[in-house]
C-alpha cells in the first residue's frame, strides 16, 4: 500500500508532475489577459466610464506578464535549456508556442501600448525630474521627444491599432494556455475543446475582478474618491462575463455527466471526494455562485454607494479565489486520478523546496512589487483624479 | 603419464601464455566477425506480449532496472495483476513495486486472474513526441520512441500526454526517462533485457520490417489487441489474449 494512494495507479503516476507553480501559470496569464481586455473596453469599444482604470489595467497586465514565465522556469528540470524553445521549437507542440506568444504579447502589444500612452509624460518627466530618475525617463523616451500635436495624434492612432491587435492577442495568450490542457487526449479531465474558451472567459473574469479591486484599493490608499460610475460599469462587465464563464463550465459539467464515458465514474468519484472542498465548495460555491449572486443583486436592486463598495470588494475577492480554485482543480485535479481510472493519488505540497508553497507565495507577491514600482515610475492617476474629484 | 606438482605448474603456465597470445592475436586481427552495420531504415521494432504465458515472476522488471540503471521507485516496465469479478467492470489491480520482486502468492479465488506486463508502446503516432516543446523526444527511423537527455527541458508535458503512464522524470538527470526498447542492445543484434530474461517467452521483441520475423505468422493466427486502442496512437506493443478489463 502506497501512502496517499487509493486503488491502483500506474507505478509512475503516484507523484504529481505539475505542482502549484503550474497552477500559478494559468492564473497569472489569466489576470494579464483579463486586465488587458478591460483596458481595451475604453480604448477600442469607447466605454468611457472605465477610463479611470485604463492605465491601471495596462500596468496590472504588465506586472503580471513579467512574472508569468517565472513559475515555468522554476518548474523545469533544466531551466538553462528553456531558450531552446525559441531556437528549435517543435512545431507540433502547443507548449513550444508559449515563448512566441509571450514575446509578441509583451513587446508588440503591452510595452508598445504603454509606451505610446505614457510618451508625453515620459518626455515631460525626462526634462523636469532630477537625479537618476531623469536618466531613467530619458532612456524611456527611446530618443523620441517630439510631443507636438501631430506626434500625439500619431501616438493615439498607433496605440489604437495596437489595442485592436492586442485583443485577439490577449485571447490567443490565454486561449492557448487552455489549449495546452484541452489538447491532451490522454487526460479526460482536461481533454475538451471547451477548455480554451473556458480559460479565456475565466481569464477575463479574473482580470476584471483584479483591476476593480486594485483600483478601489489604490484610490483608498491615495485618499482619492472612487469613481462609482466606473466601478459600477466594471462590476456590470464582470457580471456578464462571469455569467458566460459559468454557463460554459456548467455546459462542460452537464455534457460530461450526460455522456458518462468510461472516465466518468472515476472523475465523478474524485469530485465527490478529493476535489470536493476545492471544486464544489470553493470554486463553484464560494467562488462562483456567491459572487454571481452578489453581482446580480447589484444589477437588480439599487444599493447605497457604501453597500455597493462592500459588495464589489466581496464579489471581487471571492471571484479571484474561485478562479484560483478553478486553476488548481484543472492542474492538480487532472493528476489526482490514474489514467487507468482505477485509483487516486494525493498531492503532497512541499513548503520551501523549488516547487513548494513558499516560492509560490513569493511569485504571487512579486507582481504587486512590480506594480508598485511601475505606478511610482508611471503614475496612472491623472485620469482618475480628473474624473474622481 | 604421471604428473607431479612442478609439471602441473609448468604445463599450466604454458597454457596460460598460449591462451593470452591467442587472445591478443584475436584482438589484433579482430577474429570475431564484425557485426553487420545496423541500418535504422531496415527495422521497425515492436513487441508481442502473450498474457497467458506471463507468470508474474518480475524477472523482466528486475532485468530492465539493472540493465538501464532505473532509479528506485520508477519503472520502464512493470507487471500488473488483474482480478476481474464476473460482470464487474472495476477489476482489482495490483503491482507491488512494479512487481520487481514478483507477486506474493495469491489467495485462492474464483475470480479471473492474470498478469499484464506493461512498457512504453512505442507508438508510431505518439502523443508524447507530439507535445514535446523542443522535439527532445522523438520516434527513431526504426520505430523506437527515444528521449535526447542532452536536450530535454524536463517540463514533463510528455508525461501528461502519455496515456499509458510509461514516462517519469529521472531525479538524477532531471530529464525524462522511459523504455528505450534497450536500443543499445537491439542495434547490436541482441534482444531487450526484459525479453531475454522472461522465462516463458511471454514477451518477444519483434521487427515488423523483417519478413522472416515470426511476428507476421503470429499476427495472422492470433487475436491480438493493443492497450487503449481508442487513443489511436498506433501502439506497437501487441497483446495476445488481452482481456477487455485491462486499462
Amino acid at each position: 500500500m502506497i501512502p496517499g494512494v487509493d486503488g491502483f495507479m500506474y507505478p509512475n503516476e503516484t507523484e504529481l508532475q505539475w505542482s502549484i507553480l503550474i497552477v500559478l501559470y494559468p492564473f497569472i496569464t489569466g489576470l494579464v489577459a483579463g486586465a488587458f481586455i478591460l483596458a481595451s473596453l475604453e480604448r477600442v469599444f469607447k466605454v468611457e466610464a472605465v477610463k479611470p482604470t485604463y492605465r491601471l489595467a495596462l500596468l496590472t497586465a504588465l506586472s503580471f506578464l513579467l512574472v508569468a514565465p517565472l513559475p515555468l522556469q522554476l518548474h523545469l528540470g533544466h531551466p538553462e535549456r528553456s531558450f531552446e524553445m525559441y531556437l528549435t521549437p517543435h512545431t507540433s507542440s502547443a507548449m513550444a508556442m508559449f515563448g512566441f506568444v509571450y514575446l509578441w504579447y509583451l513587446t508588440v502589444v503591452l510595452l508598445l501600448e504603454i509606451w505610446l500612452d505614457y510618451r508625453v509624460e515620459i518626455v515631460h518627466l525626462s526634462k523636469h525630474s532630477t537625479g537618476p530618475l531623469r536618466l531613467v525617463y530619458k532612456a524611456l523616451t527611446l530618443g523620441s521627444d517630439n510631443v507636438s500635436e501631430g506626434a500625439r495624434r500619431i501616438d493615439d492612432r498607433v496605440g489604437y491599432t495596437i489595442t485592436v491587435i492586442g485583443i485577439p492577442s490577449a485571447f490567443m495568450l490565454h486561449g492557448y494556455v487552455g489549449f495546452i490542457f484541452g489538447s491532451i487526449k490522454a487526460n479526460p479531465w482536461w481533454s475538451t475543446p471547451l477548455m480554451p474558451v473556458v480559460f479565456l472567459f475565466s481569464a477575463m473574469v479574473s482580470g476584471i475582478a483584479a483591476v476593480m479591486l486594485l483600483y478601489m484599493a489604490a484610490m483608498k490608499v491615495k485618499g482619492l474618491r472612487i469613481d462609482m460610475r466606473c466601478v459600477d460599469t466594471i462590476a456590470k462587465y464582470l457580471f456578464y462575463t462571469f455569467v458566460i464563464d459559468f454557463t460554459l463550465e456548467m455546459l462542460d459539467l452537464i455534457h460530461r455527466t450526460y455522456e458518462a464515458d468510461e472516465s466518468f465514474r472515476s472523475l465523478n468519484f474524485m469530485v465527490h471526494t478529493r476535489l470536493w472542498a476545492s471544486h464544489v465548495l470553493l470554486q463553484i460555491g464560494a467562488g462562483t455562485v456567491v459572487p454571481l449572486a452578489l453581482l446580480a443583486a447589484t444589477q437588480l436592486r439599487r444599493f447605497s454607494e457604501a453597500a455597493r463598495k462592500v459588495i464589489y470588494v466581496c464579489a471581487g475577492s471571492l471571484t479571484l479565489i474561485g478562479i484560483f480554485a478553478m486553476r488548481w482543480n484543472v492542474v492538480i485535479g487532472g493528476q489526482l486520478f490514474s489514467k487507468s481510472f482505477l485509483g487516486y493519488t494525493t498531492y503532497k505540497m512541499d513548503l520551501v523546496t523549488r516547487e513548494g508553497l513558499l516560492p509560490a507565495i513569493l511569485l504571487m507577491l512579486l507582481p504587486f512589487a512590480i506594480f508598485f514600482v511601475l505606478i511610482k515610475l508611471l503614475p496612472p492617476w491623472q485620469h482618475s483624479e480628473a474624473s474622481g474629484d | 603419464m604421471e604428473m607431479n606438482r612442478r609439471d602441473l605448474f609448468r604445463f599450466g603456465g604454458k597454457l596460460l601464455v598460449l591462451a593470452s597470445a591467442g587472445a591478443t592475436l584475436e584482438q589484433i586481427i579482430g577474429a570475431e566477425p564484425a557485426p553487420e552495420a545496423y541500418k535504422q531504415a531496415d527495422h521497425w521494432w515492436g513487441m508481442i506480449i502473450d498474457i497467458e504465458k506471463c507468470i508474474g515472476c518480475g524477472n523482466c522488471v528486475k532485468a530492465c532496472s539493472k540493465e538501464n540503471n532505473v532509479p528506485d521507485g520508477f519503472f520502464r516496465t512493470w507487471v500488473e495483476r488483474y482480478e476481474v469479478p464476473e460482470g464487474y467492470t472495476n477489476p482489482k489491480v495490483t503491482s507491488p513495486k512494479g512487481a520487481i520482486d514478483g507477486f506474493p502468492l495469491p489467495q485462492p479465488t474464483d475470480l479471473k486472474a492474470f498478469f499484464v506486463p506493461k512498457l512504453c508502446n512505442h507508438c508510431a503516432d505518439s502523443p508524447c513526441t507530439q507535445v514535446c516543446p523542443v522535439g527532445a523526444t522523438f520516434v527513431s527511423p526504426d520505430g523506437v520512441v527515444l528521449v535526447d537527455k542532452e536536450y530535454c527541458l524536463g517540463c514533463r508535458y510528455c508525461v501528461q500526454a502519455c496515456p499509458y503512464g510509461c514516462r517519469y522524470l529521472n531525479p538524477e538527470t532531471e530529464t525524462i526517462d522511459k523504455c528505450t526498447l534497450c536500443y543499445h542492445r537491439i542495434t547490436k543484434g541482441l534482444t531487450t533485457a526484459c525479453c531475454e530474461n522472461c522465462p516463458t517467452q511471454a514477451r518477444v521483441l519483434v521487427d515488423f520490417k523483417n519478413p522472416k520475423d515470426p511476428v507476421h505468422e503470429f499476427l495472422r493466427t492470433h487475436k491480438v489487441s493493443v492497450l487503449k486502442p481508442q487513443m489511436a496512437t498506433e501502439a506497437k506493443v501487441y497483446y495476445n489474449n488481452l482481456d477487455g478489463a485491462v486499462r
